[in-house]
């Protein structure tokens, strides 16, 4: 083959035949792209979606057999009040995680490539922290389905309304975990400090793994201002069938909390990225 | 859309004391220094300059990644700050990272580029299989990015800047790390998109000779600040002259060479040794009359050199430091006890002036 024939070959594709769209997209389509962008490689690699779910299942199999008749955790089985714990936490866990994508995007170069094109600087935050919404629910289905041969009890439309929660709620976490990376920039160190530094409290306070019913007067008023509390409260009462709570509101409100504070930080985090 | 702006204004870019300081840790870096640019559409233009120079910040500035500390710039008819998503319509941008997420597929990402930039699904997946193939990405295009080499990847950061076909395409080292061969290959793409298609290119590079061979128009950048701007041919010209160097017997013979060069205009002559260096305008058209004036005169001259200079005999000229030689370091003057300065002798010291010469990182 000649080489000027190679050339010209290549030519027309360099340039293309079709010029691009002028007209601007929508924000719904610039969401569209870049949560389409994020959720490809979860598609691509389901099975990544369970690395962040190593401590999840770690306190679920080895935390919570020693939890029966412990004080405050129910009348039921223990697995019926650590359950719905154990699925706010894996959404927490894999939210708080995500940032750390975003980290290595900053510092190879793909996030510099995306902002550049003219996608919306608050479709570049939504897009990503919506697609947390798939690995929570991927996730979910896969505690309950391994907890209910151990007697876990599913209430269908309770656990659909709980997911919606968390859906909620994994945005915020998603969104702030993504504001982090952006403060963080080039420094990990600085990502993973404040994020290990943060997860655990919030744990803990959220009466996750231990009721904080009976413990010292300023831990309960600690957990009372955890907006988690009322997530982990409200799944709790909407995966044992009771919808007409008051506390299924009030968890319903904080995750609309967390994912609005998410988003605000976030997007203003985006718009000042460089 | 304004239509005096693009079609009918032949001018591309223009900045006007384009500035960036930096502030790290109390101190400022002062990154690009007042640069006044203007380039026009269809040219093809190389940013030259060390590590650091303030090239990368320039592109970010310009691509309205990084607002300016003060200045303005306008790209592709819009200003960079306040009119940025007209600006990132128009242009594409390769950046000195890499552009593919490491844990997506090639494929993937091409197609997805094109849907920021508002392609239809189908047309940004046709587009993505026309590049793949003009970029010789057919075997990895479907593999996570992660796996590619650093030379796949690179190949793959020039098809995403390209998807949307932009009038103005700015690549920030586009072939650092690619092996001589897609070196070429990327040289002749991006030759052919500009002459065949008048695709307006800003390209900054490390290799000398890369911005010696391809851009019509080449900008030497060091310290923040423009230090030269002219082709090729008129910057070695006026910066650098050829190089001659005559090899005699004798001491005595060299004597002679030396006297009898100094009689050609503009000659600057050096001797050391049994060896003489002339350096000269248009050495292949002396060198033959002086080998026959010296043969006459009864010199035997027992070894001849022409040497044409080189964008790091420019670069040298104009700062007295070394581009190859990792650009920062003052050049050590008088290396070899060269009369004409220490640029000069710095230069001579590991005595090779081929054009191929990459710029010490
Ligand atoms: N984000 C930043 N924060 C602080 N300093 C910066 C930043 N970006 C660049 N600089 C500084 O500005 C100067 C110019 O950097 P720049 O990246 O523009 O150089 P360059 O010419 O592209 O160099 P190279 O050839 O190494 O890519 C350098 O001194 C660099 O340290
Ligand atoms: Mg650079």
């Amino acid at each position: 083959m000649s080489t000027t024939v190679a050339a010209r070959e290549t030519n027309t594709a360099l340039t293309g035949t079709a010029g691009p769209n002028r007209r601007r997209p929508s924000l719904l389509h610039d969401t569209g792209t870049v949560f389409v962008r994020e959720l490809l490689p979860v598609l691509r690699n389901p099975f990544s979606v369970v690395f962040t779910m190593v401590q999840p299942l770690v306190f679920l199999g080895l935390f919570g057999p020693l939890l029966s008749d412990f004080p405050g955790t129910g009348e039921g089985s223990a697995l019926q009040w650590f359950v719905p714990g154990i699925v706010v936490m894996s959404c927490l866990f894999s939210g708080a995680f995500t940032g750390s994508n975003l980290l290595f995007e900053l510092q190879t170069g793909s996030h510099e490539r995306m902002l550049v094109t003219p996608l919306r600087r608050s479709a570049l935050l939504i897009g990503r922290a919506l697609k947390e919404i798939v690995p929570m629910v991927m996730q979910t289905v896969i505690i309950v389905a391994v907890c209910m041969p151990f007697g876990f009890e599913l209430h269908l439309a309770g656990a659909a309304l709980a997911v919606l929660i968390l859906a909620v709620m994994a945005v915020g976490i998603g969104a702030l975990s993504y504001s982090l990376a952006l403060a963080s920039k080039d420094q990990d160190w600085l990502f993973w400090t404040i994020q290990q530094t943060l997860l655990f409290p919030f744990l803990l306070l959220a009466g996750i793994l231990l009721p904080l019913d009976n413990g010292p007067g300023w831990l309960r008023t600690l957990g009372d201002i955890n907006p988690l509390t009322y997530v982990v409260d409200a799944c709790r009462l909407l995966f044992n069938g009771e919808i007409a709570a008051a506390g299924v509101l009030q968890g319903a409100g904080a995750a609309a909390f967390l994912a609005a504070l998410g988003l605000l930080v976030g997007i203003r985090s985006m718009r000042h990225s460089t | 859309m304004n239509h005096s702006v693009v079609s009918m204004d032949a001018t591309m870019i223009q900045t006007k004391g384009l500035t960036r300081h930096f502030t790290v840790k109390k101190e400022t870096v002062e990154a690009v220094r007042g640069i006044d640019l203007h380039v026009r559409r269809g040219e093809l233009v190389a940013l030259l300059g060390p590590n650091g120079a303030g090239k990368s910040t320039t592109l970010r500035m310009l691509t309205t990644l990084l607002p300016p500390t003060s200045g303005t710039a306008e790209v592709a008819g819009h200003d960079v700050v306040r009119e940025q998503a007209a600006v990132r319509h128009r242009i594409g941008y390769i950046g000195q990272g890499n552009g593919a997420g490491h844990t997506q597929r090639g494929r993937d990402e091409l197609v997805i580029q094109g849907r920021c930039y508002g392609m239809g699904r189908k047309a940004a997946r046709a587009r993505a299989d026309e590049l793949i193939s003009a970029l010789g990405l057919e075997t990895v295009a479907d593999r996570t990015v992660s796996t590619l080499s650093g030379g796949q990847r690179r190949r793959l950061d020039i098809a995403m800047g390209l998807i949307h076909a932009p009038d103005l395409l700015f690549l920030d080292e586009p072939s650092t790390g690619l092996d001589p061969q897609n070196r070429a290959n990327l040289q002749e793409q991006i030759l052919n998109l500009h002459t065949e298609y008048g695709t307006t290119v800003v390209l900054t590079t490390h290799y000398l000779d890369e911005a010696d061979s391809m851009a019509e128009r080449v900008i030497v950048v060091d310290h923040g600040r423009v230090i030269a701007d002219d082709s090729p041919t008129q910057l070695k010209r006026d910066h650098a002259g050829d190089r001659i160097t005559l090899t005699a017997g004798h001491t005595d013979d060299a004597r002679r060479v030396a006297d009898r060069a100094r009689r050609s205009a503009g000659a600057e002559v050096t001797q050391s040794g049994t060896s003489v260096e002339i350096r000269v305008l248009g050495a292949p058209q002396l060198l033959p009359g002086l080998l026959v004036d010296l043969a006459n005169d009864g010199v035997t001259v027992t070894g001849a050199e022409v040497a044409r200079p080189t964008m790091d005999d420019v670069f040298l000229n104009l700062t007295g430091r070394s581009l190859r030689e990792g650009g920062a370091e003052p050049a050590d003057a008088g290396a070899d006890g060269g009369a004409d300065g220490g640029a000069r002798a710095a230069a001579d010291a590991d005595g090779r002036t081929t054009q191929n010469q990459e710029i010490a990182a």
